[in-house]
């Protein structure tokens, strides 16, 4: 108590230095700590851009749910997009504490959603037009999804990294269901190997996008530098483009499949990949709710947020005799 | 007690436990699919959680149900899943009704009240077979009764809840729900119904009558109504058709076609 005293009594300069020291001895910082407002912001942003993200993410998915070719890959592919709403839910929940002090809550994030304040990933705004494309989502953007996420298992913010601990364990299954789903289709028939390249050439751009321009110079801004500064996360874009290189292009070309960018390589001296960048601008339009997908899938969450609005009514807390 | 490998010394029965398996089969295949076209667009993420996972289950039951099939010599399960024809399929009508206009891709308009009361009776009648299906003289099927119910406890509170809830709050919700169920109604006597070969499957202890089904859904119902008071009578009815005879609506085959739109492009082929 008589620290907490002690602490409300100093300057903000000074608390910012404890706050500092303390992410950097590798403390947590929970929900209800003291914390810079940069660090409130940069969160919130973040949080709330990954639990959309995963929600609006079971979209593409749920066109596959009904039409997986078996039983058990009905099954698998509906507990994997089941597995993503409950991250969603789960990462709202984080996001919501954090937004508490401005008197904000999953109103204002759905709204946010709605007005395109609120982005949400790349990746999900595309088309997933065959069950090519059901498998390679879960193979390479459950892949990519889990080289950002375990970067940030260890971040400072308590309740996200604990979050994270949980969604990564289930991030692996989906990326077995993936990778399952992409054997089975390259062990298969010739018009079934086809429906796989062709996945391949249609994800490839946008997985490339899926970790962000290497600077905050190519689209104007870039979270990584504040999220670096409070130990959110520790690598920057480009390192974990490379890292899902270096992970997934040898088990491309193992299981047969053409790299869609014919001048890419690996430099041995610079030990990094080298490829050709994606349109960067196309990646601003397409986070701007301008992707091929982008409308039809806000759609589909405003119309059941409009169809549902007798039920968010009759639950309201002014109903609440039952 | 029968198991699988005597049954071929009884047709009369192997040919009424083989039309009840696929009516529970495909009852719940098609249940679950409707189920998944709400994915995303339930009224809070809360209940995306839950209702996929509730529909996750039911697809499990049904899978399994297929494979006992398999196991008795009606061929592959996914085939049995995928490629029979509307007319042969043995599913209650009520759930095979769309869950509202437009597609679970475009321009979906559902209605939840549907959805409650429809999954609320169907899952009160299954939980109700299943309990029946324990006592079988089909011994693998006596198994998988007792499997399934534990998974369907969850569901019936689930559904329950939600029914009830927005059932007693006046205004548009009840109405929505009342309306719902007279809609309901028209067809959940449907869901009940076990089809030609009821006789037989009584003879031979497989499980109980439909009289017996029906009055214990309706006691169930009852006391429930007058619980929580809630505006509704029972009357059941089957207004649109057999679906244990193989009778069905259109909405079955749009379903079947997207069901099996990826099996169909090679049905021989390792998926
Ligand atoms: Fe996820
Ligand atoms: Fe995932």
């Amino acid at each position: 108590m008589a620290n907490m005293v002690s602490f409300d009594r100093l300057s903000e300069e000074e608390k910012h230095a404890r706050f500092m020291e303390r992410i950097a001895a590798g403390e947590k910082i929970e929900a209800d700590d003291w914390m810079p407002e940069e660090y409130r912001v940069a969160l919130i942003k973040l949080i709330s851009m990954h639990g959309i993200s995963e929600i609006m993410g079971a979209l593409p998915e749920k066109e596959w749910v009904p039409k997986a070719p078996t039983l058990r890959r009905k099954l698998g592919i509906m507990a994997k997009v089941q597995d993503e709403m409950g991250h969603g839910q789960l990462l709202l929940r984080v996001a919501e504490d954090l937004m508490k002090p401005y008197g904000k809550n999953r109103e204002d994030i759905m709204q946010d959603l709605f007005s395109g304040d609120l982005k949400f990933h790349n990746v999900f705004h595309m088309p997933a037009p065959t069950w090519g494309d059901a498998g390679l989502i879960g193979w390479l953007v459950d892949g990519a999804a889990i080289i950002t996420q375990t970067n940030m298992l260890h971040a400072s913010y308590g309740p996200y990294a604990r979050a994270l601990q949980r969604i990564c364990a289930e991030e692996v299954f989906h990326a077995q269901h993936g990778e399952a789903i992409i054997m089975a289709l390259t062990e298969g028939t010739q018009e079934q190997r086809a429906m796989v390249q062709d996945a391949f050439n249609r994800w490839w751009e946008s997985l490339l996008m899926f970790f962000g321009p290497a600077q905050a110079s190519t689209t104007g801004s870039s979270k990584q530098d504040v999220t670096i500064k409070y130990n959110i996360r520790t690598k920057t874009n480009e390192e974990l483009r490379q890292d899902f290189f270096s992970k997934y292009i040898p088990r491309a070309l193992s299981i047969g499949l053409q790299l869609p960018d014919s001048t890419m390589h690996f430099d041995e001296e610079s030990k990094m990949w080298v490829y050709q960048q994606p349109d960067w601008n196309k990646f601003k339009q397409i986070i701007k709710n301008n992707g091929p997908k982008s409308k039809e899938r806000l759609r589909l969450r405003q119309l059941s947020y409009h169809n549902n609005e007798w039920v968010r009514e009759a639950l309201s807390p002014m109903n609440k005799v039952v | 007690m029968m198991t699988i490998e005597e049954l071929h010394t009884n047709p009369a029965y192997q040919d009424a436990l083989v039309d009840l398996l696929y009516q529970l089969a495909d009852d719940d295949f098609i249940v679950a699919y409707r189920g998944s076209e709400w994915l995303g667009l339930a009224p809070h993420i809360e209940e995306d959680v839950a209702f996929s996972s509730i529909s996750q289950d039911t697809m499990g039951h049904a899978t399994m149900l297929y494979e006992l099939l398999e196991s008795i010599g009606e061929g592959d399960a996914n085939a049995l899943a995928h490629a029979r024809k509307a007319d042969e399929r043995k599913n209650a009508i009520l759930l095979e009704m769309v869950n509202g206009s437009g597609t679970y891709l475009q321009e979906p308009k559902y209605d939840w009240a549907f959805a409650v009361v429809r999954h609320y009776c169907y899952t009160l009648a299954k939980t109700i077979k299943m309990k029946s299906l324990q006592q079988s003289s089909f011994e693998p099927l006596a198994q998988l009764a007792v499997k399934i119910n534990m998974e369907l406890h969850y569901h019936l509170l689930h559904w329950k809840t939600w029914f009830t809830q927005l059932m007693k709050i006046p205004g548009e919700s009840q109405e929505r729900m009342v309306a719902a169920w007279d809609r309901v109604m028209k067809d959940m006597k449907g869901v009940l119904a076990l089809g030609s070969y009821e006789e037989d499957l009584v003879k031979y202890n497989v499980m109980t009558n439909e009289t017996q089904l029906m009055h214990s859904w309706m006691q169930e119902m009852q006391s429930l109504i007058s619980n929580y008071h809630l505006p509704i009578e029972v009357r059941l009815k089957m207004n649109s058709g057999n679906g244990r005879l193989g009778e069905h609506s259109k909405d079955l085959e749009d379903a079947l076609n997207t069901l099996s739109s990826v099996y169909r492009i090679d049905p021989t082929a390792a998926w």
